[in-house]
């Protein structure tokens, strides 16, 4: 879905239409897509490392969907308990943070064994670049814990449901963890391990048919997460103002609770989406030692500033 | 607690097998028509030149040494970020000094031009 959207926004953005002959909209052509990738060649180069290069792409497309078990995506009884999501674990977001990260170990190892410059230099760039924004991002994210007092993700959503969502209540944290959450996901104006002009087609230079599918199709699902976790960290997850008092949880059916608060999760997420989508065709790239300066001399002082002055706030008041 | 980690180990173990079977079937379907030419690493349509498994940048090796100290900082404030209300003062005080420390660590990184490339 993401990437029929992405490509029909890209081309509504650059005045042109767009896939839009398979299905409704061109709806399915993603699927086509993979259809057909499935029925092309899959070369393996001759040099390359045979076990780690198949193993990468499942490296890579394997992570971001687990991380979105813990997410949670709606609720039946506007959290006095019931919490819909695949788990609801005490360390949330802990495990979102574990998880994502082994992300970088498949662009790595895609980069070294595939056996060529192009990819080497890819895989190198994208792994120090993931590693270095990680570091912004957890401390980013310490300042919600302390805001919030709880890992568990829902018990996040619950504050933000009391207390204001964290885009108000932290606004420095929203733009620093944006900025980290782009270069995480390897979406321009990061998109250094692939820049196309100048190193072809970065990690995945050598791969083709289903295994480059499963890299691209890994990178979609990371943004996808990647778009959960913020709505959950910081646009107040399936709450939305007054919406409980049109369906107050005594007298609507748990049923319907659950329907709403999951419209409104995926409203939310569909949003964030297209603000990536939107960046990506909107900003130039940026250098890849303008990018790790940016991350090593702004964003992380910036984001220990941002526990400090937290920790100032709470205890003012 | 132990029950609420097992939704995850089923979903995982569908996200492998899904991801499996696209291997599997990179695999089995589609053609197979190899040539020396088609299997050579890809440098643009010359001849591939020099090694490919060669000297990378000191500062990759860096990053990731300085990856691995903040992170265990990182992981280090997280118990102090939850309790931290519970603390007294001294806690928050304490956690400045500790971070403090870490500034002028990040300060010396810097002015020793790790992050400069040239």
């Amino acid at each position: 879905m993401s990437l029929w959207a992405e490509r029909r926004i890209s081309a509504f953005i650059q005045d042109r239409l767009g896939p839009n002959r398979v299905g409704p909209l061109g709806l399915f052509q993603p699927v086509a897509d993979v259809i057909k990738f499935i029925f092309k060649e899959d070369i393996v180069p001759e040099r390359a490392n045979k076990f780690i290069y198949n193993l990468a792409p499942l490296i890579a497309f394997i992570p971001p969907l687990i991380t979105f078990a813990v997410i949670p995506y709606g609720t039946t009884d506007w959290g006095l308990g019931g919490n819909l999501a695949i788990a609801d674990i005490g360390i949330g977001i802990l495990f979102i943070l574990a998880v994502s990260s082994i992300n970088a170990y498949g662009l790595a190892y895609g980069g070294w064994a595939s056996f060529s410059k192009y990819s080497l230099l890819g895989g190198l760039r994208s792994a120090a670049q993931i590693i270095s924004f990680e570091i912004a991002m957890g401390l980013v994210v310490i300042s919600l814990l302390m805001s919030a007092g709880s890992v568990n993700l829902n018990d996040m959503v619950l504050y933000q449901k009391e207390n204001g969502w964290f885009i108000f209540t932290q606004p420095l944290a929203f733009i620093l963890f944006m900025i980290t959450a782009f270069a995480e996901t390897n979406r321009l104006p990061f998109d250094m391990p692939e820049a196309e002009s100048e190193l072809v087609g970065g990690y995945h230079t050598e791969y083709s048919g289903l295994k480059f599918a499963m890299f691209f199709m890994g990178e979609y699902i990371a943004m996808a997460t990647m778009s959960a976790i913020i709505v959950t960290l910081f646009l107040g997850g399936w709450s939305f103002p007054w919406i409980e008092t049109l369906f107050p949880s005594g007298s609507s059916s748990v049923i319907v609770i659950a329907i709403v608060s999951i419209t409104v999760f995926m409203g939310k997420v569909t949003a964030m989406l297209f603000f990536f989508i939107w960046v990506r065709w909107t900003l130039p790239r940026i250098r890849w030692d303008q990018l790790m300066k940016q991350g090593w001399k702004i964003l992380i002082p910036l984001a220990l500033l941002n526990i400090v002055l937290t920790a100032v706030f709470k205890f003012i008041w | 607690m132990k029950e609420n980690y097992f939704p995850i180990l089923i979903y995982s173990i569908v996200v492998i097998g899904l991801a499996l079977s696209f291997l599997m079937m990179a695999q089995y379907f589609g053609p197979r028509r190899k040539s020396k030419q088609k299997l050579e690493p890809y440098e643009c349509g010359v001849e591939p030149f020099d090694s490919h498994r060669r000297k990378f940048h000191v500062k990759f090796y860096l990053i990731a040494t300085f990856f691995i100290l903040f992170d265990i900082e990182t992981v280090f404030l997280i118990p102090w970020a939850v309790t931290f209300k519970e603390m007294s003062m001294i806690a928050v005080f304490e956690m400045f000094f500790f971070l403090f420390i870490l500034g002028i660590g990040l300060i010396y990184i810097l002015k020793k031009r790790v992050f400069d490339w040239d």
